[in-house]
Protein backbone atom coordinates (compact mmCIF):
# COMPACT_ATOMS: atom_id res chain seq x y z
CA UNK A 1 0.00 0.00 0.00
CA UNK A 2 2.60 2.55 1.09
CA UNK A 3 4.94 1.45 -1.72
CA UNK A 4 2.20 2.05 -4.24
CA UNK A 5 1.41 5.37 -2.60
CA UNK A 6 5.06 6.51 -2.74
CA UNK A 7 5.32 5.45 -6.38
CA UNK A 8 2.10 7.32 -7.16
CA UNK A 9 3.20 10.50 -5.40
CA UNK A 10 6.67 10.56 -6.98
CA UNK A 11 5.36 9.93 -10.48
CA UNK A 12 2.50 12.39 -10.06
CA UNK A 13 4.91 15.17 -9.04
CA UNK A 14 7.18 14.26 -11.96
CA UNK A 15 4.40 14.12 -14.54
CA UNK A 16 2.70 17.28 -13.31
CA UNK A 17 5.97 19.23 -13.48
CA UNK A 18 6.76 17.87 -16.93
CA UNK A 19 3.27 18.60 -18.26
CA UNK A 20 3.29 22.13 -16.83
CA UNK A 21 6.73 22.85 -18.31
CA UNK A 22 5.53 21.43 -21.60
CA UNK A 23 2.52 23.75 -21.36
CA UNK A 24 4.77 26.79 -20.96
CA UNK A 25 6.80 25.72 -23.98
CA UNK A 26 3.60 24.97 -25.88
CA UNK A 27 2.59 28.61 -25.48
CA UNK A 28 5.82 29.69 -27.13
CA UNK A 29 5.56 26.98 -29.76
CA UNK A 30 2.02 27.90 -30.68
CA UNK A 31 2.86 31.56 -31.11
CA UNK A 32 5.86 30.76 -33.27
CA UNK A 33 3.87 28.23 -35.27
CA UNK A 34 0.94 30.60 -35.82
CA UNK A 35 3.38 33.35 -36.79
CA UNK A 36 4.98 31.11 -39.45
CA UNK A 37 1.56 30.27 -40.85
CA UNK A 38 0.74 33.96 -41.14
CA UNK A 39 4.21 35.01 -42.39
CA UNK A 40 5.00 36.83 -39.17
CA UNK A 41 7.93 36.38 -36.81
CA UNK A 42 6.15 35.81 -33.51
CA UNK A 43 7.94 36.47 -30.21
CA UNK A 44 11.59 37.43 -30.78
CA UNK A 45 12.49 39.91 -28.04
CA UNK A 46 12.53 37.98 -24.75
CA UNK A 47 15.40 35.50 -24.71
CA UNK A 48 16.91 33.74 -27.75
CA UNK A 49 14.25 33.40 -30.51
CA UNK A 50 11.68 34.50 -27.92
CA UNK A 51 12.10 31.34 -25.84
CA UNK A 52 11.55 33.16 -22.54
CA UNK A 53 8.26 34.68 -23.71
CA UNK A 54 6.12 32.30 -21.54
CA UNK A 55 8.10 33.39 -18.46
CA UNK A 56 7.47 37.03 -19.32
CA UNK A 57 3.77 36.30 -19.86
CA UNK A 58 3.55 34.55 -16.53
CA UNK A 59 5.28 37.42 -14.70
CA UNK A 60 2.88 39.85 -16.34
CA UNK A 61 -0.15 37.79 -15.31
CA UNK A 62 1.16 37.49 -11.74
CA UNK A 63 1.35 41.27 -11.42
CA UNK A 64 -2.20 41.91 -12.62
CA UNK A 65 -4.79 43.05 -10.15
CA UNK A 66 -7.08 40.28 -8.94
CA UNK A 67 -10.63 41.50 -9.47
CA UNK A 68 -13.78 39.81 -8.19
CA UNK A 69 -16.88 41.54 -9.60
CA UNK A 70 -19.22 42.98 -6.95
CA UNK A 71 -22.22 40.87 -7.89
CA UNK A 72 -20.25 37.71 -8.56
CA UNK A 73 -20.65 34.71 -6.29
CA UNK A 74 -17.18 35.06 -4.77
CA UNK A 75 -16.87 31.60 -3.22
CA UNK A 76 -17.54 29.66 -6.43
CA UNK A 77 -15.82 32.33 -8.55
CA UNK A 78 -12.57 31.80 -6.63
CA UNK A 79 -12.93 28.05 -6.30
CA UNK A 80 -13.29 27.02 -9.93
CA UNK A 81 -10.03 28.18 -11.63
CA UNK A 82 -7.80 25.77 -9.69
CA UNK A 83 -10.41 23.04 -10.16
CA UNK A 84 -10.28 23.59 -13.91
CA UNK A 85 -6.50 23.17 -13.92
CA UNK A 86 -6.77 20.13 -11.64
CA UNK A 87 -9.36 18.41 -13.84
CA UNK A 88 -7.20 18.99 -16.91
CA UNK A 89 -4.11 17.56 -15.20
CA UNK A 90 -5.95 14.60 -13.66
CA UNK A 91 -6.15 12.54 -16.82
CA UNK A 92 -2.34 12.51 -17.14
CA UNK A 93 -2.18 10.05 -14.21
CA UNK A 94 -2.92 6.98 -16.32
CA UNK A 95 -1.06 7.90 -19.52
CA UNK A 96 1.79 5.43 -20.11
CA UNK A 97 4.78 7.50 -21.23
CA UNK A 98 6.94 4.38 -21.50
CA UNK A 99 6.52 0.75 -20.37
CA UNK A 100 7.56 1.81 -16.86
CA UNK A 101 6.85 5.54 -16.63
CA UNK A 102 3.21 5.70 -15.62
CA UNK A 103 1.81 7.15 -12.41
CA UNK A 104 -0.93 4.55 -12.03
CA UNK A 105 -1.78 2.02 -14.71
CA UNK A 106 -5.40 1.55 -13.64
CA UNK A 107 -7.25 -1.47 -15.00
CA UNK A 108 -10.05 0.94 -15.96
CA UNK A 109 -7.66 3.58 -17.35
CA UNK A 110 -9.71 4.50 -20.41
CA UNK A 111 -12.86 4.92 -18.32
CA UNK A 112 -10.89 7.05 -15.89
CA UNK A 113 -9.74 9.40 -18.65
CA UNK A 114 -13.32 9.73 -19.90
CA UNK A 115 -14.60 10.33 -16.35
CA UNK A 116 -12.10 13.13 -15.78
CA UNK A 117 -13.05 14.56 -19.18
CA UNK A 118 -16.70 14.53 -18.14
CA UNK A 119 -15.88 16.40 -14.95
CA UNK A 120 -14.01 19.24 -16.71
CA UNK A 121 -17.33 20.88 -17.61
CA UNK A 122 -18.22 21.48 -13.96
CA UNK A 123 -15.58 24.19 -13.30
CA UNK A 124 -16.39 25.85 -16.62
CA UNK A 125 -20.05 25.83 -15.75
CA UNK A 126 -19.34 27.17 -12.25
CA UNK A 127 -17.26 29.98 -13.73
CA UNK A 128 -20.01 30.95 -16.15
CA UNK A 129 -22.66 30.95 -13.44
CA UNK A 130 -20.73 32.66 -10.67
CA UNK A 131 -19.44 35.52 -12.84
CA UNK A 132 -22.95 37.00 -12.90
CA UNK A 133 -22.33 38.15 -16.45
CA UNK A 134 -24.64 37.25 -19.30
CA UNK A 135 -21.79 36.63 -21.73
CA UNK A 136 -20.03 34.33 -19.29
CA UNK A 137 -23.28 32.49 -18.58
CA UNK A 138 -24.00 32.01 -22.29
CA UNK A 139 -20.45 30.79 -22.78
CA UNK A 140 -20.85 28.36 -19.91
CA UNK A 141 -24.11 26.98 -21.29
CA UNK A 142 -22.60 26.54 -24.73
CA UNK A 143 -19.56 24.81 -23.25
CA UNK A 144 -21.67 22.38 -21.25
CA UNK A 145 -24.03 21.61 -24.14
CA UNK A 146 -21.05 21.00 -26.41
CA UNK A 147 -19.19 18.84 -23.93
CA UNK A 148 -22.05 16.54 -23.08
CA UNK A 149 -22.88 16.09 -26.78
CA UNK A 150 -19.34 15.25 -27.76
CA UNK A 151 -18.85 12.89 -24.85
CA UNK A 152 -20.94 10.34 -26.77
CA UNK A 153 -18.72 10.06 -29.88
CA UNK A 154 -15.65 10.33 -27.63
CA UNK A 155 -16.77 7.31 -25.64
CA UNK A 156 -17.72 5.35 -28.75
CA UNK A 157 -14.41 6.01 -30.51
CA UNK A 158 -12.41 5.21 -27.37
CA UNK A 159 -14.25 1.89 -27.19
CA UNK A 160 -12.73 0.81 -30.53
CA UNK A 161 -9.14 0.28 -29.26
CA UNK A 162 -10.61 -1.12 -26.05
CA UNK A 163 -12.52 -3.77 -27.98
CA UNK A 164 -9.62 -4.49 -30.33
CA UNK A 165 -7.20 -5.01 -27.46
CA UNK A 166 -9.70 -6.46 -25.00
CA UNK A 167 -8.55 -4.25 -22.13
CA UNK A 168 -9.36 -0.91 -20.53
CA UNK A 169 -5.79 -0.62 -19.23
CA UNK A 170 -3.86 1.91 -21.32
CA UNK A 171 -0.60 0.01 -20.77
CA UNK A 172 -2.11 -3.20 -22.16
CA UNK A 173 -3.62 -1.35 -25.12
CA UNK A 174 -0.18 0.05 -26.03
CA UNK A 175 1.51 -3.33 -25.46
CA UNK A 176 -1.05 -4.94 -27.78
CA UNK A 177 -0.21 -2.42 -30.49
CA UNK A 178 3.52 -2.95 -29.94
CA UNK A 179 3.02 -6.71 -30.36
CA UNK A 180 0.80 -6.45 -33.45
CA UNK A 181 0.02 -3.23 -35.31
CA UNK A 182 -0.88 0.29 -34.33
CA UNK A 183 -4.64 0.61 -34.48
CA UNK A 184 -4.51 3.37 -37.10
CA UNK A 185 -2.41 1.08 -39.32
CA UNK A 186 -4.30 -2.18 -38.99
CA UNK A 187 -7.27 -2.60 -39.17
CA UNK A 188 -7.05 0.88 -40.69
CA UNK A 189 -10.67 0.97 -41.92
CA UNK A 190 -11.75 0.76 -38.27
CA UNK A 191 -8.84 2.39 -36.47
CA UNK A 192 -8.34 5.41 -38.71
CA UNK A 193 -11.92 6.76 -38.63
CA UNK A 194 -12.12 6.01 -34.91
CA UNK A 195 -8.92 7.98 -34.42
CA UNK A 196 -10.41 10.88 -36.41
CA UNK A 197 -13.59 10.88 -34.34
CA UNK A 198 -11.57 10.67 -31.14
CA UNK A 199 -9.46 13.71 -32.03
CA UNK A 200 -12.48 15.73 -33.18
CA UNK A 201 -14.41 14.92 -30.02
CA UNK A 202 -11.36 15.69 -27.88
CA UNK A 203 -11.00 19.06 -29.62
CA UNK A 204 -14.64 19.78 -28.97
CA UNK A 205 -14.30 18.82 -25.31
CA UNK A 206 -11.28 21.06 -24.93
CA UNK A 207 -13.22 23.86 -26.68
CA UNK A 208 -10.54 24.41 -29.28
CA UNK A 209 -11.06 25.93 -32.71
CA UNK A 210 -13.00 24.99 -34.80
CA UNK A 211 -15.12 24.12 -31.78
CA UNK A 212 -14.43 27.20 -29.65
CA UNK A 213 -18.03 28.37 -29.78
CA UNK A 214 -18.15 28.79 -25.96
CA UNK A 215 -15.57 31.57 -26.12
CA UNK A 216 -16.30 33.00 -29.54
CA UNK A 217 -14.48 36.33 -29.23
CA UNK A 218 -16.69 38.13 -31.70
CA UNK A 219 -19.89 37.21 -29.86
CA UNK A 220 -19.11 36.50 -26.22
CA UNK A 221 -15.96 38.58 -25.46
CA UNK A 222 -14.15 35.61 -23.90
CA UNK A 223 -16.92 33.30 -22.75
CA UNK A 224 -16.62 32.03 -19.20
CA UNK A 225 -13.30 33.76 -18.62
CA UNK A 226 -14.70 37.23 -19.35
CA UNK A 227 -14.63 38.37 -15.71
CA UNK A 228 -11.40 36.64 -14.73
CA UNK A 229 -8.15 38.54 -14.31
CA UNK A 230 -4.52 37.77 -13.62
CA UNK A 231 -3.61 34.34 -12.30
CA UNK A 232 -7.19 33.05 -12.25
CA UNK A 233 -7.47 33.71 -15.96
CA UNK A 234 -4.04 32.13 -16.39
CA UNK A 235 -5.28 28.96 -14.68
CA UNK A 236 -8.16 28.63 -17.15
CA UNK A 237 -5.85 29.37 -20.04
CA UNK A 238 -3.34 26.83 -18.77
CA UNK A 239 -6.09 24.25 -18.26
CA UNK A 240 -6.96 24.51 -21.95
CA UNK A 241 -3.40 23.85 -23.03
CA UNK A 242 -2.91 21.05 -20.51
CA UNK A 243 -6.15 19.47 -21.70
CA UNK A 244 -4.90 19.57 -25.30
CA UNK A 245 -1.53 18.05 -24.38
CA UNK A 246 -3.06 15.29 -22.27
CA UNK A 247 -5.68 14.58 -24.94
CA UNK A 248 -2.90 14.27 -27.52
CA UNK A 249 -1.01 11.87 -25.24
CA UNK A 250 -4.12 9.73 -24.71
CA UNK A 251 -4.82 9.73 -28.46
CA UNK A 252 -1.23 8.66 -29.12
CA UNK A 253 -1.53 5.83 -26.60
CA UNK A 254 -4.90 4.62 -27.83
CA UNK A 255 -4.34 4.73 -31.58
CA UNK A 256 -0.73 5.52 -32.50
CA UNK A 257 0.97 2.77 -30.53
CA UNK A 258 2.06 4.93 -27.57
CA UNK A 259 5.69 4.25 -26.71
CA UNK A 260 6.12 1.70 -29.49
CA UNK A 261 8.75 2.54 -32.10
CA UNK A 262 12.16 1.50 -33.42
CA UNK A 263 15.69 2.64 -32.39
CA UNK A 264 14.82 5.10 -29.63
CA UNK A 265 13.56 4.42 -26.09
CA UNK A 266 9.78 4.36 -25.62
CA UNK A 267 9.66 7.70 -23.85
CA UNK A 268 11.04 9.51 -26.92
CA UNK A 269 8.42 7.99 -29.18
CA UNK A 270 5.61 8.83 -26.82
CA UNK A 271 6.74 12.46 -26.54
CA UNK A 272 7.23 12.67 -30.30
CA UNK A 273 3.75 11.31 -31.06
CA UNK A 274 2.15 13.56 -28.46
CA UNK A 275 3.89 16.59 -29.93
CA UNK A 276 2.84 15.60 -33.45
CA UNK A 277 -0.81 15.38 -32.45
CA UNK A 278 -0.48 18.60 -30.50
CA UNK A 279 0.94 20.34 -33.57
CA UNK A 280 -1.89 18.96 -35.68
CA UNK A 281 -4.38 20.47 -33.24
CA UNK A 282 -2.74 23.87 -33.61
CA UNK A 283 -2.50 23.49 -37.34
CA UNK A 284 -6.27 23.03 -37.40
CA UNK A 285 -6.71 25.89 -34.98
CA UNK A 286 -4.88 28.42 -37.11
CA UNK A 287 -6.29 27.35 -40.46
CA UNK A 288 -10.00 26.74 -39.90
CA UNK A 289 -12.92 28.98 -39.04
CA UNK A 290 -15.37 28.51 -36.21
CA UNK A 291 -18.45 26.33 -36.63
CA UNK A 292 -21.93 27.59 -35.89
CA UNK A 293 -23.66 26.00 -32.91
CA UNK A 294 -26.20 24.13 -35.05
CA UNK A 295 -23.48 22.87 -37.41
CA UNK A 296 -21.60 21.62 -34.38
CA UNK A 297 -24.58 19.69 -33.06
CA UNK A 298 -25.40 18.41 -36.55
CA UNK A 299 -21.87 17.11 -37.02
CA UNK A 300 -21.98 15.39 -33.64
CA UNK A 301 -25.39 13.72 -33.77
CA UNK A 302 -25.80 13.13 -37.49
CA UNK A 303 -22.29 12.01 -38.36
CA UNK A 304 -19.97 11.23 -35.50
CA UNK A 305 -22.39 9.28 -33.28
CA UNK A 306 -23.77 6.98 -36.02
CA UNK A 307 -20.24 6.45 -37.33
CA UNK A 308 -19.05 5.69 -33.82
CA UNK A 309 -21.78 3.09 -33.32
CA UNK A 310 -20.90 1.49 -36.67
CA UNK A 311 -17.19 1.44 -35.80
CA UNK A 312 -17.84 -0.19 -32.41
CA UNK A 313 -19.89 -2.85 -34.20
CA UNK A 314 -17.18 -3.30 -36.81
CA UNK A 315 -14.49 -3.62 -34.14
CA UNK A 316 -16.54 -6.22 -32.26
CA UNK A 317 -17.07 -8.18 -35.49
CA UNK A 318 -13.36 -7.93 -36.28
CA UNK A 319 -12.40 -9.33 -32.89
CA UNK A 320 -14.79 -12.26 -33.32
CA UNK A 321 -13.79 -13.07 -36.92
CA UNK A 322 -10.01 -12.63 -36.52
CA UNK A 323 -9.27 -13.37 -32.87
CA UNK B 1 -3.05 4.68 6.14
CA UNK B 2 -6.19 3.20 4.58
CA UNK B 3 -8.09 3.72 7.81
CA UNK B 4 -6.96 7.33 8.00
CA UNK B 5 -7.97 7.96 4.38
CA UNK B 6 -11.30 6.27 4.99
CA UNK B 7 -12.14 8.52 7.93
CA UNK B 8 -10.90 11.58 6.06
CA UNK B 9 -13.21 10.90 3.10
CA UNK B 10 -16.05 9.63 5.28
CA UNK B 11 -16.11 12.86 7.27
CA UNK B 12 -15.84 14.91 4.07
CA UNK B 13 -18.73 12.94 2.57
CA UNK B 14 -20.96 13.64 5.56
CA UNK B 15 -19.99 17.32 5.62
CA UNK B 16 -20.65 17.71 1.89
CA UNK B 17 -23.92 15.79 2.16
CA UNK B 18 -25.02 18.04 5.01
CA UNK B 19 -24.07 20.99 2.80
CA UNK B 20 -26.45 19.74 0.12
CA UNK B 21 -29.48 20.08 2.38
CA UNK B 22 -28.21 23.00 4.46
CA UNK B 23 -27.29 25.34 1.59
CA UNK B 24 -29.97 27.91 0.80
CA UNK B 25 -28.86 28.48 -2.79
CA UNK B 26 -29.55 25.58 -5.20
CA UNK B 27 -26.18 26.21 -6.85
CA UNK B 28 -24.34 25.61 -3.57
CA UNK B 29 -26.41 22.48 -2.99
CA UNK B 30 -25.41 21.20 -6.41
CA UNK B 31 -21.73 21.95 -5.78
CA UNK B 32 -21.89 20.15 -2.42
CA UNK B 33 -23.47 17.21 -4.19
CA UNK B 34 -20.51 17.08 -6.57
CA UNK B 35 -18.22 17.01 -3.53
CA UNK B 36 -20.26 14.16 -2.05
CA UNK B 37 -19.97 12.16 -5.26
CA UNK B 38 -16.22 12.58 -5.37
CA UNK B 39 -15.76 11.58 -1.74
CA UNK B 40 -17.96 8.52 -2.30
CA UNK B 41 -15.84 7.63 -5.31
CA UNK B 42 -12.73 7.87 -3.12
CA UNK B 43 -14.34 5.54 -0.57
CA UNK B 44 -15.22 3.05 -3.32
CA UNK B 45 -11.60 3.17 -4.46
CA UNK B 46 -10.46 2.48 -0.89
CA UNK B 47 -12.77 -0.55 -0.89
CA UNK B 48 -10.87 -1.81 -3.98
CA UNK B 49 -13.91 -1.20 -6.19
CA UNK B 50 -12.03 0.90 -8.77
CA UNK B 51 -14.56 0.31 -11.50
CA UNK B 52 -17.46 1.51 -9.37
CA UNK B 53 -15.40 4.53 -8.28
CA UNK B 54 -14.68 5.57 -11.85
CA UNK B 55 -18.26 4.94 -12.93
CA UNK B 56 -19.44 7.01 -9.99
CA UNK B 57 -17.44 9.99 -11.25
CA UNK B 58 -18.33 9.39 -14.90
CA UNK B 59 -22.06 8.92 -14.45
CA UNK B 60 -22.95 10.93 -11.37
CA UNK B 61 -20.43 13.77 -11.24
CA UNK B 62 -20.11 13.97 -15.01
CA UNK B 63 -23.49 13.29 -16.57
CA UNK B 64 -26.16 13.62 -13.91
CA UNK B 65 -24.74 16.73 -12.25
CA UNK B 66 -24.59 18.52 -15.59
CA UNK B 67 -28.32 17.87 -16.03
CA UNK B 68 -28.98 19.14 -12.49
CA UNK B 69 -27.01 22.30 -13.21
CA UNK B 70 -28.87 22.83 -16.46
CA UNK B 71 -32.19 22.58 -14.66
CA UNK B 72 -31.03 25.01 -11.97
CA UNK B 73 -29.93 27.50 -14.60
CA UNK B 74 -32.99 27.18 -16.82
CA UNK B 75 -35.39 27.55 -13.90
CA UNK B 76 -33.26 30.44 -12.55
CA UNK B 77 -34.47 29.89 -9.00
CA UNK B 78 -34.22 32.82 -6.62
CA UNK B 79 -31.01 33.24 -4.66
CA UNK B 80 -32.35 32.22 -1.25
CA UNK B 81 -35.51 30.47 -0.22
CA UNK B 82 -37.06 31.41 3.11
CA UNK B 83 -36.37 29.45 6.31
CA UNK B 84 -37.41 25.81 6.18
CA UNK B 85 -40.99 25.17 7.32
CA UNK B 86 -42.21 21.97 8.91
CA UNK B 87 -44.86 20.64 6.55
CA UNK B 88 -46.63 17.29 6.43
CA UNK B 89 -44.75 15.94 3.35
CA UNK B 90 -41.45 16.87 4.97
CA UNK B 91 -42.33 15.04 8.17
CA UNK B 92 -43.32 11.97 6.17
CA UNK B 93 -40.13 12.25 4.12
CA UNK B 94 -38.05 12.53 7.26
CA UNK B 95 -39.63 9.46 8.83
CA UNK B 96 -39.25 7.51 5.59
CA UNK B 97 -35.53 8.34 5.37
CA UNK B 98 -35.01 7.38 9.00
CA UNK B 99 -36.72 4.01 8.42
CA UNK B 100 -34.70 3.44 5.22
CA UNK B 101 -31.50 4.26 7.08
CA UNK B 102 -32.39 1.79 9.85
CA UNK B 103 -33.10 -0.90 7.28
CA UNK B 104 -29.79 -0.26 5.52
CA UNK B 105 -27.88 -0.49 8.79
CA UNK B 106 -29.57 -3.80 9.61
CA UNK B 107 -29.11 -5.13 6.07
CA UNK B 108 -25.47 -4.09 5.74
CA UNK B 109 -24.35 -5.56 9.08
CA UNK B 110 -23.77 -9.18 7.96
CA UNK B 111 -21.57 -7.94 5.08
CA UNK B 112 -19.01 -6.14 7.20
CA UNK B 113 -15.87 -8.26 6.72
CA UNK B 114 -13.46 -8.61 9.61
CA UNK B 115 -9.97 -8.79 8.19
CA UNK B 116 -11.20 -10.76 5.19
CA UNK B 117 -8.84 -10.83 2.21
CA UNK B 118 -10.67 -10.20 -1.10
CA UNK B 119 -9.73 -12.33 -4.11
CA UNK B 120 -7.26 -10.62 -6.49
CA UNK B 121 -9.91 -10.31 -9.21
CA UNK B 122 -12.15 -8.31 -6.85
CA UNK B 123 -13.41 -5.05 -8.31
CA UNK B 124 -11.95 -5.59 -11.77
CA UNK B 125 -14.13 -4.97 -14.79
CA UNK B 126 -13.87 -8.64 -15.83
CA UNK B 127 -15.26 -9.97 -12.57
CA UNK B 128 -18.03 -7.36 -12.49
CA UNK B 129 -18.97 -8.08 -16.09
CA UNK B 130 -18.95 -11.85 -15.54
CA UNK B 131 -21.19 -11.57 -12.50
CA UNK B 132 -23.48 -9.04 -14.14
CA UNK B 133 -24.12 -11.23 -17.17
CA UNK B 134 -24.40 -14.57 -15.37
CA UNK B 135 -25.49 -14.43 -11.75
CA UNK B 136 -27.37 -11.12 -11.90
CA UNK B 137 -28.60 -11.23 -15.47
CA UNK B 138 -32.33 -11.08 -14.62
CA UNK B 139 -32.10 -7.98 -12.36
CA UNK B 140 -29.80 -6.35 -14.92
CA UNK B 141 -32.30 -6.90 -17.72
CA UNK B 142 -35.12 -5.67 -15.47
CA UNK B 143 -33.22 -2.44 -14.82
CA UNK B 144 -32.55 -2.02 -18.55
CA UNK B 145 -36.26 -2.39 -19.24
CA UNK B 146 -37.04 0.19 -16.59
CA UNK B 147 -34.55 2.65 -18.12
CA UNK B 148 -36.17 2.09 -21.52
CA UNK B 149 -39.61 2.81 -20.06
CA UNK B 150 -38.28 5.94 -18.39
CA UNK B 151 -36.78 7.10 -21.66
CA UNK B 152 -40.02 6.60 -23.57
CA UNK B 153 -41.84 8.39 -20.77
CA UNK B 154 -39.42 11.33 -20.99
CA UNK B 155 -40.02 11.62 -24.73
CA UNK B 156 -43.79 11.54 -24.22
CA UNK B 157 -43.63 14.19 -21.50
CA UNK B 158 -41.37 16.45 -23.55
CA UNK B 159 -43.31 15.93 -26.76
CA UNK B 160 -46.55 17.37 -25.41
CA UNK B 161 -44.84 20.72 -24.88
CA UNK B 162 -43.07 20.97 -28.24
Amino acid sequence: MSDGLLHGVVYSVLIVSVVLTATAMALWFERKFAARMQTRLGPTIVGPIGLLQPVADLLKLLQKEDIVPDNADAAIFNLVPPLAALAALGAAAVVPFSPSVVASDLDVGVLYVLAIGAVTVLPIFGAGWSSNNKLALLGGMRAVAQSISYEVPLLLSAMVPVILSGSLRLGTIVQMQADHHWFVVWPFFIGLPAFGIFMLAMLAEANRIPFDIPEAESELVAGVTTEYTGMKFALFYMAEYVHTIVASAVGAALFLGGWDGPFFPGLHWMVLKTLLLFTAVYWVRWSLLRFRSDQLMGLCWKWLVPMGVLLVGAAATWVVVFP
Amino acid sequence: MTTFLFYFFAILTVVAAAGVIAARSPMYSAMSLVGTFFCLAAIYALLLAHTIAVLQVLVYAGAIMVLFLFVIMLLSLGEAVGPAKVTFPRVVGGIASAVLFAFLVVAARPFVPVGAQPPPSFGTLQSIGAQLYTQWLAPFEAVSLRVLVARVGAVVVAKSRV
